[in-house]
């Protein structure tokens, strides 16, 4: 269904390459924050980090599995939720926080993994679209956090009793920390056994099957894997905005992580990761250019899917292979 | 307690029918031309302003509701001609992701040309009032006549489908495309009246229902949602499938929401009750599309995976 070859080696490293650019990027922003002055900067940078490692999540199913979530959202709400609730019974450390997002998330994922996955094609993005929004609205009815309007959080996470946190900058590089982490772990996830498992299934479930591979089992991991890796970037969004909502859980939401996903190029993380860094920075400057920028960003998608079906990365191998 | 039961059951035959308006094109549109739409969502909401300004304009409800039918219909036929019709042969996910692109430009584009805030359609004289059902029980007459148009609409889709010669191509087109364009059947010309139907419909839907709603940019994604798990439970492509999965979840929603914390009072203390059916509630529909998910993959009347 989605007809991106697998990557061949050579060009593996040129993404790896291209990913490393982008990390030392992330790296000197803080530098740059400094000398401009500006602490805007380090919030949005979390943030598109964040979004970074759900786009990435998500490529994970989606480019290497040909799963089309469109149900994301929800574990970025369990990752947002899981500081709240914990906060609120007084463990306030991020790596409980993760832990429990974690945990919350492979429960839903597999529950609704199981099930989605007895379908394919327009079933399951819908399915999945439907599970999300179920997801959403618990979260609404959920009064004790502040139901549709969400609550703030009272203060961020706590790093081994320490508040660290507090300070952007610090929360800022261990975002790229977790960044990093998870892509070095999404890397490995591919190029193992476990992941050729995975890409075959994409090409052809009925060959691998006839090898004495069962796709559902595979399928399903993977889905569970890509929904833990989303929470993980809901706490660190939650941490971020200092606030939870359902709005994080919104089926929009949801629909802006496979932009980001297709816009970066599908079937490579780095891509993830270049188109969440675009897109959020498109949104942000179109969003200063007009208060209608939801407008212009609609026709920015459509223009895309239209004319150039592979992404940023797509571009950039046909620059590289010398075409156009 | 059964006066609430029938009111309730008639409030969810209400919403059951609108959401077959809008299914029954969103099921076209998957089985018939295999595009997912995301912007079907949008054009109940534009068939609500649309009525708001002609009615606005008129001064009548009904003739608001004629001039409505014509401008649905070049709506349906332009976003076809202009988004839809290149993402045929492209994956699902171009499709979800240009219909996306279309939600986005059609949300903001109805604020720039109706401004932000909700609009409100008088509700014609003809049927504003309650009538008495049995005994004490009163409905009003709009609701009724919206659950009477709606039951009209799907006869004549039923007539249509299964009696005419359009409809059989719709069928055909349905169970398997590409023998309908072998035998010689102009599917371009199939797939825009496919659209345009949908279209109108789902236009219709929001037309109807404006009056007792405000008229406000949100309207569409509720109810997109929703329309999505009935098609999924009625199984796509099918009418049959859109109009009893319409009343399912529109019924077991409506009655949900009302006698879940009833029941639930029942084994534990009316403040918790009240409080887990309010949560438990909104969640019974998802939990109904799996139930049945698990037992049919298909849906109702979908076609079998072959």
């Amino acid at each position: 269904m989605i007809g991106t070859a697998t990557p061949a080696p050579a060009r593996l490293s040129a993404r790896l390459w291209l990913a490393l650019l982008i990390f030392a990027c992330f790296a000197a922003l803080p530098v740059i924050a400094a000398v401009t002055d500006d602490p805007f900067l380090l919030l949005i940078g979390t943030r598109i980090l964040a979004y970074a490692i759900a786009a990435m999540a998500l490529d994970l199913i989606l480019g290497y599995g040909a799963m089309v979530s469109f149900g994301h959202a929800a574990y970025l709400g369990f990752g947002a939720y899981a500081v709240a609730i914990l906060n609120s019974v007084g463990v306030t450390d991020l790596v409980l926080h993760i832990a429990f997002a974690v945990t919350i998330s492979a429960v839903f994922a597999a529950i609704t993994g199981a099930i989605s996955l007895r379908t394919r094609g327009v079933y399951f993005i819908m399915i999945t679209l439907a599970f999300g929004q179920m997801a959403y609205f618990f979260f609404v009815s959920l009064s004790a956090f502040g139901g549709d309007d969400g609550t703030p959080l009272p203060a961020r996470s706590t790093l081994f009793g320490s508040q660290a946190l507090e300070d952007d900058r610090t929360l800022f590089y261990v975002a790229l920390g977790l960044l990093i982490a998870l892509f070095t772990l999404a890397t490995r996830i591919v190029g193992s056994r476990f992941g050729r498992v995975l890409i075959g299934t994409r090409e052809n479930p009925v060959r691998m099957e006839a090898i004495g591979l069962a796709p559902f089992r595979y399928q399903l991991t993977a889905f569970v894997i890509s929904g833990c890796m989303t929470s993980i970037a809901g706490v660190i969004l939650a941490n971020q905005a200092e606030f939870v909502s359902p709005a994080f859980m919104n089926w929009h939401r949801s629909g802006e992580l496979i932009v980001m996903v297709v816009l970066g190029g599908v079937g490579n993380l780095t891509g993830a990761i270049g188109g969440a860094v675009v897109a959020l920075l498109l949104e942000d400057w179109l969003a200063v250019l007009t208060e209608h920028w939801r407008l212009l960003f609609g026709v920015f998608l459509i223009v895309m899917v239209l004319y150039s079906p592979h992404g940023i990365t797509g571009a950039l191998d046909r620059i590289a292979r010398g075409r156009r | 307690m059964t006066n609430l039961f029938i009111l309730q059951l008639l409030n969810g035959a209400q919403l059951g029918v609108l959401l077959f308006l809008i299914a029954a094109g969103l099921t076209l549109v998957f089985g018939i031309m295999d595009v997912i739409n995301l912007a079907h969502g949008v054009l109940y909401m534009i068939g609500a302003y649309l009525i708001a300004t002609f009615a606005g304009l008129t001064g009548s409800f009904w003739l608001g509701l004629l001039l409505m039918f014509p401008a649905a219909l070049a709506v349906g036929l332009v976003i076809e001609r202009l988004v839809i019709r290149p993402l045929y042969a492209r994956s699902h996910l171009d499709q979800v992701l240009a219909t996306f692109g279309l939600v986005m430009i059609v949300n903001e584009g109805v604020k720039i040309i109706w401004g932000p805030s909700p609009l409100s359609v008088p509700m014609p004289d003809l049927l504003s009032g309650s009538i008495a059902l049995i005994g004490p029980l009163q409905y009003p007459v709009y609701r009724l006549a919206i659950i009477a148009a709606g039951l009209a609409v799907a006869a004549g889709l039923y007539v249509v489908i299964n009696h005419t010669r359009i409809g059989m191509l719709l069928r055909a087109g349905a169970t398997n495309r590409d023998m309908v364009s072998v035998l010689g059947v102009n599917i371009r010309r199939l797939y825009s009246l496919v659209f345009a139907l949908g279209a109108v419909l789902a236009c219709f839907a929001g037309a109807i229902v404006a009056p007792i709603l405000s008229v406000d940019t949100g309207m569409g994604e509720s109810v997109l949602i929703l329309t999505f798990v009935v098609v999924v439970i009625g199984g796509i492509g099918s009418i049959r499938g859109a109009f009893l999965g319409a009343l399912l979840v529109a019924i077991v929603d409506t009655l949900g929401k009302t006698f879940g914390p009833i029941l639930l009072r029942f084994v534990m203390e009316p403040a918790a009750a009240g409080q887990t059916g309010r949560m438990l509630a909104p969640m019974l529909i998802y939990i109904l599309m799996a139930a049945i998910l698990f037992a049919r993959p298909q849906g109702l009347f979908g076609p079998k995976p072959s």
